[in-house]
């Protein structure tokens, strides 16, 4: 079965909130060999002018992938899990996420393409802060292998 | 930093993977999806091995530029395309190589390119990073 193609334009609901502890992005920093010490020391990324440690660029996948659950769970997109692949992935930042933010997703299926016997689906997850204000716009391109 | 110019080497940098790295990576990012830590799984979907998260190597990739600029600016934009998987052995591992070079520059956005490679190949597709640079 192909991606249901009336499933670009589709608005998913916000995400619970997400809120951004200190340790998580500590541990996140570990993981993706970060060592700046705006990652990791809450002085140093004060000292700087940020509020507290700063996430590494790649962390807004965490937020982002609340929104593509709901994506994958919804029941009428014709997504089969087992044969997607993460074509590409972008961040566009109007700040950094740093710790203590209170952070929500909504998705959003821009494009639907089918390419060479696979499905291409980008979908486009606007991540806010508590104040509504824009923080990152986390963009994946999943493609869905045909099954020839 | 205002006398960058297209095309020159800003930084190059290295890490190696081990399983213990994608086990890390796994649980830091909520990501267990099991190709990425379990030989038989990876085998029985086709794969060549256990490979690398996409994401860790995007993540791990833009540090050398974050490095370079050590506080003196702001990632605005990061893009890659995955290319190649990168599998990690589960004895030696493998390393991951970065370079960054000056792309373009913009009003007051600089463009970095990344080359991305493992064992050779290059791994990730169109990676580019736009920093703002405090003046």
């Amino acid at each position: 079965m192909p991606v249901n193609p009336e499933l670009q334009g589709r608005v998913f609901p916000p995400t619970t909130p997400y809120l951004v502890g200190r340790e998580k992005v500590r541990e996140f920093a570990r993981a993706v060999f970060a060592k700046s010490p705006h990652n990791h020391d809450p002085e140093a990324a004060r000292a700087a002018g940020y509020a507290d440690v700063v996430a590494p660029p790649t962390f807004a996948v965490v937020i982002q992938e609340a929104g593509l659950a709901l994506l994958l769970a919804a029941p009428d997109t014709g997504i089969d899990f087992s044969r997607i692949v993460h074509g590409e992935q972008k961040f566009s930042y109007t700040r950094p996420i740093v710790a203590g933010d209170e952070l929500t997703a909504i998705l959003t299926v821009t494009s639907i393409k089918s390419l060479g016997g696979n499905d291409m689906i980008t979908a486009e997850t606007s991540i806010t802060d508590s104040n509504g204000d824009h923080v990152v716009t986390a963009t994946s391109v999943l493609v869905m292998r045909g099954t020839e | 930093m205002s006398d960058l110019v297209v095309g020159q080497e800003l930084i190059t940098g290295n890490v190696t993977l081990t399983r213990f790295s994608l086990v890390r990576y796994a649980g830091a990012s909520g990501d267990f999806n099991p190709i990425h830590y379990r030989d038989d799984v990876a085998a029985s979907v086709g794969l060549p091995g256990v490979l690398a998260h996409g994401m860790l190597t995007m993540g791990l990739a833009v540090q050398p530029v974050i490095d370079w600029m050590d506080g003196r600016g702001e990632v605005v934009e990061y893009g890659v395309r995955f290319t190649r998987p990168v599998v990690v052995d589960g004895n030696g591992g493998i390393t991951v190589n970065v370079t960054a070079k000056v792309g373009a520059i913009e009003e007051d956005v600089t463009r970095i390119d990344l080359t991305v490679s493992a064992a050779n190949q290059t791994v990730l597709g169109k990676a580019q990073v736009r920093v703002k640079l405090h003046q």
